[in-house]
C-alpha cells in the first residue's frame, strides 16, 4: 500500500517566469494507527519560507530558504540554493480537512491523519 | 583546503516517471542506488555520513555551515584542533520514528561526522557558532597574522 504516492512533478505547467530550480528535499514517511507522519528536510526554510498546500488530494510543499548572506568569497559549496519543492498525491483515506504541519529547525513535519472510517477498530462480539 | 568528499542524500526513487534527469544522472543513480547505500553502510572511506557543508572567506572572518535539518543544538558538537574543525553528531531515530512504521526513509538518521581544514589560522578564543532553520554556522574570525595587511614602503 502507497498511502502517499509521490506524484510526477514535471508534468505540471508553470508560467514561463517559472524555470526555477527546485531541490528535491528528503522525506521520511511513517504510518501509525492515527495516519502518517511525513518529515521533509528543508534545511535554511523557516516558517515564513514555507508553503504547505492541498489541492484536491495533492499535497504539495515548497519551501523558499531564507539563509542570511554571508559577507566575503565563497570557498566551497556542496549545497544548493535552489528552493526546495515536493509533490505528494495523497489516498482518499487521509483525511484532508485535519493535515497540520509544523516546521522546526529545517525539518517539517506534516500530520497526516487516516479518517476515522479507515482506522482500526475493535468489533464488539455481541 | 582539503575535505572529505560528501555524498549527495538519495533524493530520489526508482520510477519509469522521474523527472526530466539526463540518462547519465539516470546511471550515476542506479550506481549510486546500487552501491552507494553498501558503501555507507560500512562507512566507506571515512567516518560517517556527512552534512552539506559551505566555506565562505573575507578578510576577517572564516564562516563554516552545515545543512543539520532537524536536531537539537545539544545534539551537535564542534571541535577545533590544529587548524581542523570538526563538525560532528548523531541524527537520532526519535520516539515517531519508533512508533510507527516507515515506508519511505530518505533521512540519514545515523552518525555524522565532517571536517574542514581551514584555510587561515583563526583565534580560537573568538568563535562562534549559531544554529537557525536547520543550519550551522559557525563563524571563526581569523588570528591577526593570518589578515591581510598592507605594508608601507618608505621613501628615502
Amino acid at each position: 500500500m502507497n498511502a502517499v504516492a509521490e506524484k510526477e512533478t514535471q508534468t505540471e505547467v508553470q508560467p514561463a517566469s517559472a524555470e526555477r530550480e527546485y531541490v528535491t528535499p528528503g522525506v521520511s514517511i511513517i504510518e501509525t494507527d492515527q495516519g502518517y507522519v511525513l518529515e521533509a528536510e528543508m534545511p535554511g526554510v523557516n516558517k515564513q519560507g514555507l508553503t504547505v498546500s492541498l489541492e484536491a488530494n495533492v499535497l504539495t510543499l515548497e519551501g523558499r530558504r531564507q539563509t542570511a548572506q554571508v559577507p566575503g568569497t565563497l570557498l566551497y559549496r556542496e549545497s544548493s540554493n535552489a528552493d526546495f519543492r515536493r509533490v505528494f498525491e495523497l489516498d482518499p483515506e487521509i483525511d484532508g480537512a485535519r493535515i497540520s504541519a509544523r516546521i522546526e529547525q529545517g525539518l517539517l513535519t506534516v500530520q497526516l491523519p487516516k479518517a476515522e472510517k479507515v482506522k482500526p477498530r475493535k468489533i464488539e462480539v455481541a | 583546503m582539503t575535505l572529505t568528499r560528501w555524498h549527495k542524500p538519495q533524493n530520489w526513487t526508482l520510477s519509469p516517471f522521474r523527472s526530466a534527469s539526463t540518462l547519465r544522472d539516470e546511471v550515476d543513480q542506479l550506481f549510486d542506488y546500487a552501491f552507494g547505500q553498501a558503501l555507507r553502510a560500512q562507512n566507506f572511506g571515512r567516518g560517517a555520513a556527512g552534512p552539506a557543508l559551505e566555506v565562505f572567506e573575507d578578510k576577517d572572518n572564516i564562516t563554516v555551515r552545515a545543512e543539520l535539518p532537524g536536531l537539537k543544538k545539544e545534539e551537535i558538537q564542534i571541535n577545533l584542533q590544529d587548524g581542523i574543525l570538526a563538525i560532528s553528531g548523531e541524527r537520532r531515530r526519535d520516539e515517531k520514528q519508533n512508533a510507527g512504521q516507515g515506508f519511505r526513509s530518505e533521512r540519514l538518521l545515523t552518525r555524522f561526522h565532517r571536517t574542514v581544514s581551514l584555510p587561515a589560522e583563526v583565534n580560537p578564543e573568538t568563535i562562534k557558532a549559531t544554529y537557525t532553520d536547520g543550519i550551522l554556522a559557525v563563524t571563526l574570525p581569523k588570528s591577526e597574522k593570518a589578515k591581510p595587511r598592507q605594508i608601507p614602503i618608505s621613501v628615502n
